[in-house]
């Protein structure tokens, strides 16, 4: 009698313990997507990403977030979960997410080439060439407008422009949908970023939350300018100083408006660039804002990590920075092309600097790269579409 | 006859002289060094006052002061003798002082010969600037991108470029004292900032006078701006990341004969100035305008626009382009506009005057006010209401009671954004990144955090299969101690 319990109790001990390992050795398969904030990120009790930095020290005028050295930046977005910054990493590698599945958004905002792609301006679906070129992602955290022309206020707002241009991923709502729906390994990934919602099917929100999410992941702000910045004098060379000084001395006037900490102050400036011969003039924000005198304005971009995102300005107008920097000494509206009547912004001026000044600038711009946070490339996406984004410069 | 009386009251004179010196001897007096009480605004992290260090570093004549800016610590004075000296002066440094010692009237003298772009540059909090002529520079006499609680007092700044002496994005600042001309933009330009005053300042032959832009509690008083093209200016301009200029009072000003040639460079916003106006107000808010003398400004005395002044410019959408709320007290204007131009000619053309009112508003803006304003001429004021107010006696200052202390923050957070924000690219609580697991350190050092703290200073090769730490030398002592403290209390991510 009391055998036959102990036989009973026993086998469904075993029973149970069997099956608990099994659900055990089961779940790490399941659990996909990683529950560590990235670096630049502490993660709350609720399972958010806080963003941390040694600017975080600081303050600015009116919360601003332009200064000097040691000012603070502007409010970051954050507060999204691990899961959903790593999902939103397989998606922004995932070039299911255009029409025929050949780019992703990776193809222009390659992590190998500062999160720009190296070309004046990018391809779309079938190699289209587009009109401008790829803005760099590092520290979009920061930005409050989007595009060249500042036309989105949002990570997400400005996600749908790429994703559904005709000439670039030239994908469709439905389209992306279906797909992502349709892969087993989404679901259960979407499922475990965004806990507790009631349908089971990936909406659009999510997907366009998990890239905003991975987006604002990607931090720059240890730099040896960085360094510098925070106290340690010997961070930068006598030349890289002399730079320093020369971009924010007001003959150059550069940190006017490549304003520290983030080295944009996020206006809209005339400056009056070149278009490439035979390419028409480009009217920037005055399309956008209907607004004549933004004609030719463009969002003044960070120069954090400028070094790695040749060619610049916003159609690849010069190949290397030195271009770029010349540019501004050549005189206020020197090319800007006839018949053209531009509201050039008041800084754009003569500055007569000298070739060593230039130079020395340029040294000074290399100082901002920094790459210690760069997210690792997956080896493959959930689509099982081959993750292929260029390792070298293209040009 | 004459002649003797002459010689005995030279005799007598004499006698009494001598008598006097033996009985009462000269007295020299004894001058106390400039107190060095004004020149300790220093905090420490916790926002009190910290004592100084007492250094006083001396610079003479063929010395550099840039190499006692690079031995100075935080609190440290830098004296520099009468001398020409050739440089450009950063200071990346909180609390720093400088001090020229003017001998026999001998000024230590700054020049940039037109190579150098500017004389002082600073980002530190804390910076005092007084008692130096500078000269000849190509971008600013002096300049300081978001240095809280500076006093520059007392200098001299002749032709150094764009602009004599420009705080940008600082708080709590003084300027004092100082006499500038030559200047081809704004001779003192308070640029985006906040708290300050700029008080008996002479400023003279320069494209604008005294220029508050995008900043808010300002007090212009007791300066003397004349022979500018502009005098004094109150600007919103559109662009600027800090959108807002209010709560400005200009008070007890000459402003006087601001006729000069515009010699603006071509593009610049203060080109746009014609030549011959006392004070501008554009697009500026809650401007107080009281108890100035503003006379022989041949466009107008006071000028309120709108920004469609500014019609070189782009707009901002976010820039607000009225100029509202402004009160205009009790002043004494007289003969102004006596020959308006630009638009304000073809204004007055079109009304068949030839000179034009001693104040003219144009363009939008509400809740503005003038008292006694039969005491004028005046155009476009149709909207003015009677001011309540009648004078702004009880404002002495916008100066804060003390210095603005930096943001307080703790070890325990320093070693939490030093950790997240640095050291996380490497190491990770329990998992491998490129670095050792953090639960493997805190083993290793458990009770130990100096062991940290020196270990990443100087790191040496120790572990099989990992790459070399590279040296976080670049950390305070303070930082890495702080980070290290951290690192051993944490118990997960």
């Amino acid at each position: 009698m009391h055998g036959k319990v102990r036989y009973v109790l026993l086998v469904s001990l075993a029973l149970i313990f069997s099956l608990l390992f099994f659900y055990f050795r089961q779940k790490p398969q399941e659990a996909f997507l990683s529950c560590n904030c990235p670096p630049g990120f502490q993660r709350t009790e609720d399972n958010r990403c806080i963003s941390r930095n040694l600017y975080m020290q600081y303050t600015s005028l009116e919360n601003s977030g332009v200064g000097g050295l040691k000012s603070a930046l502007p409010e970051p977005r954050d507060g999204f979960s691990p899961q959903q910054i790593d999902l939103g990493r397989y998606l922004f590698f995932d070039p299911v997410l255009s029409k025929d599945g050949s780019v992703s958004c990776a193809s222009c905002h390659n992590p190998n080439l500062g999160f720009a792609d190296g070309r004046a301006t990018s391809n779309g679906v079938g190699g289209v060439k587009q009109t401008r070129s790829a803005p760099s992602l590092w520290n979009v955290s920061y930005l409050k407008s989007f595009f060249w022309d500042a036309r989105a206020n949002t990570l997400e707002d400005q996600m749908e422009g790429p994703l559904y241009s005709p000439t670039e991923m030239a994908t469709t709502r439905e389209h992306l949908l279906n797909s992502l729906n349709g892969i087993e390994r989404y679901k259960r990934l979407f499922a475990e970023a965004f806990p507790g919602r009631e349908s089971d099917n990936i909406s659009i929100d999510e997907v366009y939350t998990a890239i905003a999410a991975f987006e604002s992941s990607l931090i720059s702000l240890n730099s040896r300018y960085d360094q510098y910045a925070h106290g340690y004098a010997k961070a930068l060379t006598e030349n890289e100083i002399e730079g320093l000084n020369v971009f924010r001395s007001f003959v150059a006037r550069c940190a006017e408006c490549h304003t520290p900490p983030l080295f944009t102050n996020q206006q809209i400036a005339v400056i009056g660039v070149p278009e490439e011969d035979g390419k028409p003039f480009d009217p920037g924000a005055q399309v956008p804002y209907h607004d004549a005198s933004m004609r030719g304005g463009f969002k003044v971009p960070s120069l954090r990590n400028i070094a790695k995102t040749a060619p610049y300005m916003h159609a690849g107008n010069f190949k290397t920075l030195r271009e770029a920097t010349e540019f501004y000494n050549l005189g206020r509206g020197h090319a800007v092309p006839k018949g053209e009547d531009l509201k050039l912004h008041w800084h754009i001026w003569e500055p007569n600097l000298t070739d060593e000044e230039i130079d020395r600038l340029v040294d000074f711009m290399k100082t901002l790269t920094d790459e210690s946070f760069l997210p690792k490339t997956p080896s493959e996406v959930p689509s099982g579409l081959p993750v292929t984004i260029e390792t070298q410069n293209p040009t | 006859m004459k002649f003797k009386w002459i010689l005995l009251a030279l005799i007598l004179f004499a006698a009494g002289m001598w008598a006097g010196r033996s009985l009462f001897p000269k007295v020299v007096s004894s001058i106390p060094a400039p107190t060095r009480v004004q020149f300790a605004s220093q905090t420490d992290s916790t926002g009190a006052v910290v004592p100084l260090s007492n250094e006083i570093l001396e610079v003479k004549d063929g010395g550099s002061i840039l190499d006692a800016v690079k031995k100075a610590n935080p609190g440290d004075l830098i004296r520099v003798y009468p001398g020409t000296y050739k440089e450009t002066v950063y200071i990346d440094k909180d609390n720093i002082s400088f001090q020229g010692i003017i001998i026999d009237g001998e000024w230590p003298i700054l020049d940039g010969e037109k190579e150098l772009n500017d004389a002082f540059l600073y980002s530190g909090n804390g910076i005092q600037i007084e008692n130096f002529k500078i000269m000849n520079y190509k971008g600013n006499g002096i300049m300081g991108q978001a240095g809280n609680n500076f006093v520059i007092r007392n200098n001299w700044v002749i032709d150094a470029g764009v602009y004599g002496i420009f705080p940008e994005f600082g708080q709590n600042g003084l300027i004092e004292h100082n006499i500038l001309t030559g200047i081809e933009d704004a001779a003192i330009y308070v640029g985006m900032c906040d708290n300050i005053d700029v008080r008996h300042n002479e400023v003279y032959g320069n494209v604008a006078g005294i220029e508050i832009e995008n900043s808010r509690h300002a007090l212009v008083e007791n300066n003397y701006a004349h022979g500018n093209t502009g005098g004094i200016l109150a600007f919103i301009t559109p662009g600027l990341p800090i959108k807002t200029a209010y709560d400005i009072i200009i008070r007890n000003n000459f402003v006087v004969d601001n006729n000069h040639e515009n010699f603006g460079a071509p593009g610049s916003i203060v080109s746009g100035i014609p030549p011959g106006t006392g004070i501008i107000i554009m697009a500026a808010d809650e401007v107080t305008i009281e108890n100035n003398i503003i006379t022989g400004n041949n466009n107008t005395g006071i000028a309120i626009t709108d920004l469609s002044m500014g019609a070189n410019l782009s707009k901002d959408p976010e820039s607000e382009p009225n100029p509202d709320r402004i009160v205009i007290l009790d002043n004494y204007l007289e003969a102004n506009g006596k020959n308006p131009v630009g638009e304000l000619k073809i204004l007055m053309k079109a009304k068949m005057l030839d000179r034009a009112p001693d104040i003219v508003a144009v363009g939008g803006g509400t809740g503005s006010c003038i008292r006694n304003r039969d005491r004028y001429n005046t155009y476009g004021l149709g909207d003015y209401g009677q001011c309540e107010v009648t004078d702004t006696k009880d404002i002495t200052t916008f100066l804060l009671d003390k210095p603005v202390a930096p943001r307080q923050i703790t070890m325990e957070e320093k070693g939490n954004l030093t950790f997240y924000g640095v050291c996380a690219g490497c190491h990770a609580y329990d998992v491998r990144m490129i670095g050792p697991p953090v639960n493997t350190i805190q083993a290793i050092y458990k009770d130990n955090p100096q062991g940290i703290a020196d270990f990443i200073a100087a790191p040496t090769h120790k572990r099989e299969g990992y790459p070399e730490m590279p040296p976080q030398n670049y950390l305070s002592e303070e930082t890495r101690l702080a980070v290290a403290n951290y690192m051993l209390k944490i118990t997960q991510e």
